[in-house]
């Protein structure tokens, strides 16, 4: 197998001319367990993430797809620097912000925003909206032209919002009004760098459609580069240049849209492609492959040994448990398609000859109803 | 002997076919602020076998309607009307006992979150096996022998083990499994399934969807699927029901609302939803607006202050009257047949490449 592995991870995306604003490296953040009696002491650790590499460009936007519980979110929280890394480093634009302190911070805040995943809780009910998108320019001492009340008033219409609605409270506006709110806080400051956390996942269908488009027209429109943090793959797929794919904390696989939808390696990614419900209007459709996994991610307090994905993986070996795929890129990738497996899949999502379905029990069903089938009346 | 009237297109408003059929069901909630219509005039019919999605938004009564055929709504708050045979049998006007016979027994629910659903207090063994006790009288040891039979038939590995263990000690898949071998104990006839793999991830979900689908070859159940995922109630249904704030919308097969949709609600549906192998030049339609609050639902047509092929209607008709909802493959929209025809291909379908 080694004849796969070319170079060691080349970092950049498959657009080389596309300027860096920041880069990720072998960040960890492992969140001590406390136990025992009567002193307690550290007695484990749940790892979030553990060791990721990820490069974001000057306006582009990148997505992060996984299950719960891969720490996709725990990722975005530590760009933000609401986390404080166990280890590895963040660069923003040259410039080193791991560990860097509050002060040092101060003028780097301003040009990453956040937007969350619950617009429900993620304002304050006894603040107006005009208050809640001036505080981050209060904080940051910023005066804009023509006051700060203008600029909320345009970043109000920006976003779909009426500019009237000022003095109102986040109980008068319903869920999809709510995440507009908290996309113009975020664009208060004029940032370079976005990370949404699920931005659309607590909105109904029909307005799910109506964010997704806002935050599209403020990336074209404002060149802001986005971290875009979700687990519907098609939603990611529709907002992101560039796609991670994480699983227990790990990037198994990186690469532009294209490779990653179309020409995946990593089982995993195949897995999760085949996974996801797809309105099928003809049954003519070119088939796809069928994966279906058996049981849930294992806990992250104590991961599977070697590629952690081995548990679940129908092609695992020996060489699986005991040696960690390193985050390579396998010959006949394209540039930044970089991915971390010993014994990767075809380059394809096309139906195989044969199904993967590793569960036992919708294996006997399936087997059941292929040689006796029971017709009841 | 009798005729076979199997696929006969529209369900015949009579309930002799039909397995269960509801008729013109109104559900009403009192509020401080006045009447809540959660579900207003739905019918439908589900024939023995097979599967019945609906899908809405939050707030179109898609649960409260089936909550109502489960007999769960406490009648002291909510104003029923209307009728549910099952298998001929009346539920609105059944007294509890029968619906006590009824529930867990011959029609069973899968909920949609199962740490919720299942009582932390008790082994997921005991919760398995009381409902086939109480209802076929079987003895304690039958009843385990049952429950670790069904835990073993939806993969739960070591099920004579797990059979002692609590509900917190499962994860989030293998909770949900559980909860279906609960609601296939006693091997019901019609199974409801309310957004059963909505808290659970996309490769559980898929599992699950999977298990489900064989379950029912096997048992032969009717399933109503609840949810609000186009893409799952393409895989699950045959039959698919439309609701939008308490009414169905548009009603038929999966392949004909899916394939050639006749309501404007349905087709803002399908075209604000991005798919794996859309074009991703094309960006996505989303409806405009918000769903609208069922104290004060809007005159006519609920879908009219949302809708774009509105002014294609003549005169002020989807304001004044309430388009009816023919049976069935019919969407409620005042648009003719030629217009949807002409509006779906012209402007529709090209979005959905």
């Amino acid at each position: 197998m080694s004849d796969n592995l070319t170079l060691p991870a080349q970092q950049g995306p498959v657009d080389t001319s596309r300027e860096t604003l920041l880069e990720v490296k072998g960040l960890t953040k492992h969140f001590p367990i406390y136990g025992g009696f009567p002193i307690k002491r550290k007695v484990g650790a749940v790892q979030a993430v553990d060791g990721v590499d990820l490069t974001v460009g000057v306006g582009e936007s990148v997505g992060v797809v996984g299950e719960s519980g891969c720490g996709k979110s725990t990722t975005g929280r530590l760009i933000t620097r609401l986390l404080e890394p166990t280890g590895g480093s963040i660069t923003y634009a040259g410039q080193d912000i791991t560990h860097a302190s509050r002060k040092q911070l101060a003028p780097v805040r301003s040009e990453i925003q956040m937007i969350f995943q619950d617009p429900y809780s993620s304002l304050n009910p006894r603040q107006t909206v005009g208050t809640i998108i001036k505080s981050p320019m209060e904080v940051n001492g910023i005066e804009p032209e023509g006051g700060r009340e203008k600029k909320v008033r345009e970043l109000l219409e920006l976003v779909g919002l009426n500019p009237e609605h000022y003095n109102r409270f986040p109980h008068e506006f319903s869920g999809g009004q709510r995440q507009r709110i908290g996309v113009a806080r975020a664009l208060a400051l004029n940032p370079k760098l976005i990370v949404a956390d699920e931005p659309v996942s607590a909105l109904d269908v029909s307005i799910q459609a109506q964010v997704v488009n806002l935050l599209q027209k403020v990336q074209q429109e404002l060149g802001i580069a986005f971290v875009f943090i979700a687990h519907d793959l098609a939603i990611v797929r529709h907002f992101s240049q560039r796609v991670a794919v994480m699983y227990l904390g790990k990037v198994v696989e990186v690469g532009d849209r294209d490779s990653i939808y179309n020409r995946p390696r990593h089982p995993y990614t195949h897995a999760l492609l085949s996974a996801v419900p797809e309105v099928t209007v003809e049954s003519d459709a070119n088939a796809k492959e069928r994966i279906r996994l058996y049981g849930d991610v294992p806990s992250p307090i104590s991961p599977p040994s070697g590629c952690r994905f081995r548990t679940r993986c129908w092609k695992a070996q020996d060489k699986c448990a005991t040696e960690e795929p390193p985050l390579v890129q396998l010959s006949g990738n394209r540039d930044g398609h970089l991915t971390a497996c010993h014994f990767p899949e075809d380059p394809t999502t096309e139906a195989r000859a044969e199904d993967v379905v590793l569960d036992p029990a919708l294996k006997a069903l399936e087997e059941d109803a292929e040689t006796g089938p029971v017709t009841k009346d | 002997m009798t005729t076979l009237t199997k696929e006969s297109g529209a369900p015949s408003s009579a309930d002799a076919g039909a397995f269960l059929s509801v008729r013109d069901l109104r559900v009403q909630f009192k509020t401080e602020d006045g009447i809540v219509k959660a579900v207003d005039g739905l019918s439908f019919d589900l024939e023995r076998g097979k599967t019945l999605g609906i899908v809405g938004e939050s707030g179109s009564g898609k649960s409260v309607t089936n909550l109502t055929i489960l007999g769960l709504h406490n009648q002291q708050f909510a104003t029923i009307d209307g009728e549910i045979l099952l298998e001929g049998q009346e539920l609105v006007t059944a007294r509890e006992n029968e619906l006590e016979k009824l529930r867990g027994n011959k029609m069973a629910m899968i909920f949609q979150d199962p740490l919720t659903a299942l009582s932390p207090y008790y082994t997921v063994g005991r919760q398995l096996s009381e409902p086939y006790m109480k209802h076929t009288g079987a003895s304690k040891k039958e009843a385990r022998d049952r429950a670790v039979q069904m835990l073993e038939k939806v993969g739960i590995p070591q099920p004579k083990v797990r059979f002692d263990d609590y509900p917190h000690q499962f994860s989030g898949g293998m909770r949900q499994r559980a909860m279906i071998a609960m609601a296939l104990m006693c091997d019901p006839d019609l199974l409801i399934a309310d957004e059963p793999t909505t808290a659970l991830d996309v490769t559980v979900q898929a599992q699950i969807l999977d298990l489900l689908k064989d379950l029912q070859q096997e048992f032969g159940s009717a399933i109503i699927f609840i949810t609000h995922d186009l893409g799952v109630i393409s895989q699950m249904a045959d039959d698919l029901l439309v609701m939008y704030a308490g009414r169905a919308v548009e009603r038929g097969s999966v392949k004909e609302v899916l394939g050639d949709p006749r309501h404007p609600y349905t087709w803002g549906l399908l075209s604000s939803m991005p798919r794996l192998d859309s074009d991703i030049q094309q960006a996505l339609t989303p409806i405009p607006g918000s769903p609208p609050s069922l104290l004060n639902p809007p005159s006519g047509c609920p879908f009219n202050p949302r809708c774009a092929f509105k002014s294609e209607v003549p005169g002020t008709l989807c304001t004044d009257a309430r388009p009816p909802l023919a049976d069935g493959r019919a969407a409620a929209c005042h648009l003719t047949a030629e217009q949807k025809q002409t509006i779906f291909i012209d402007k529709i379908q090209p979005r959905l490449r």
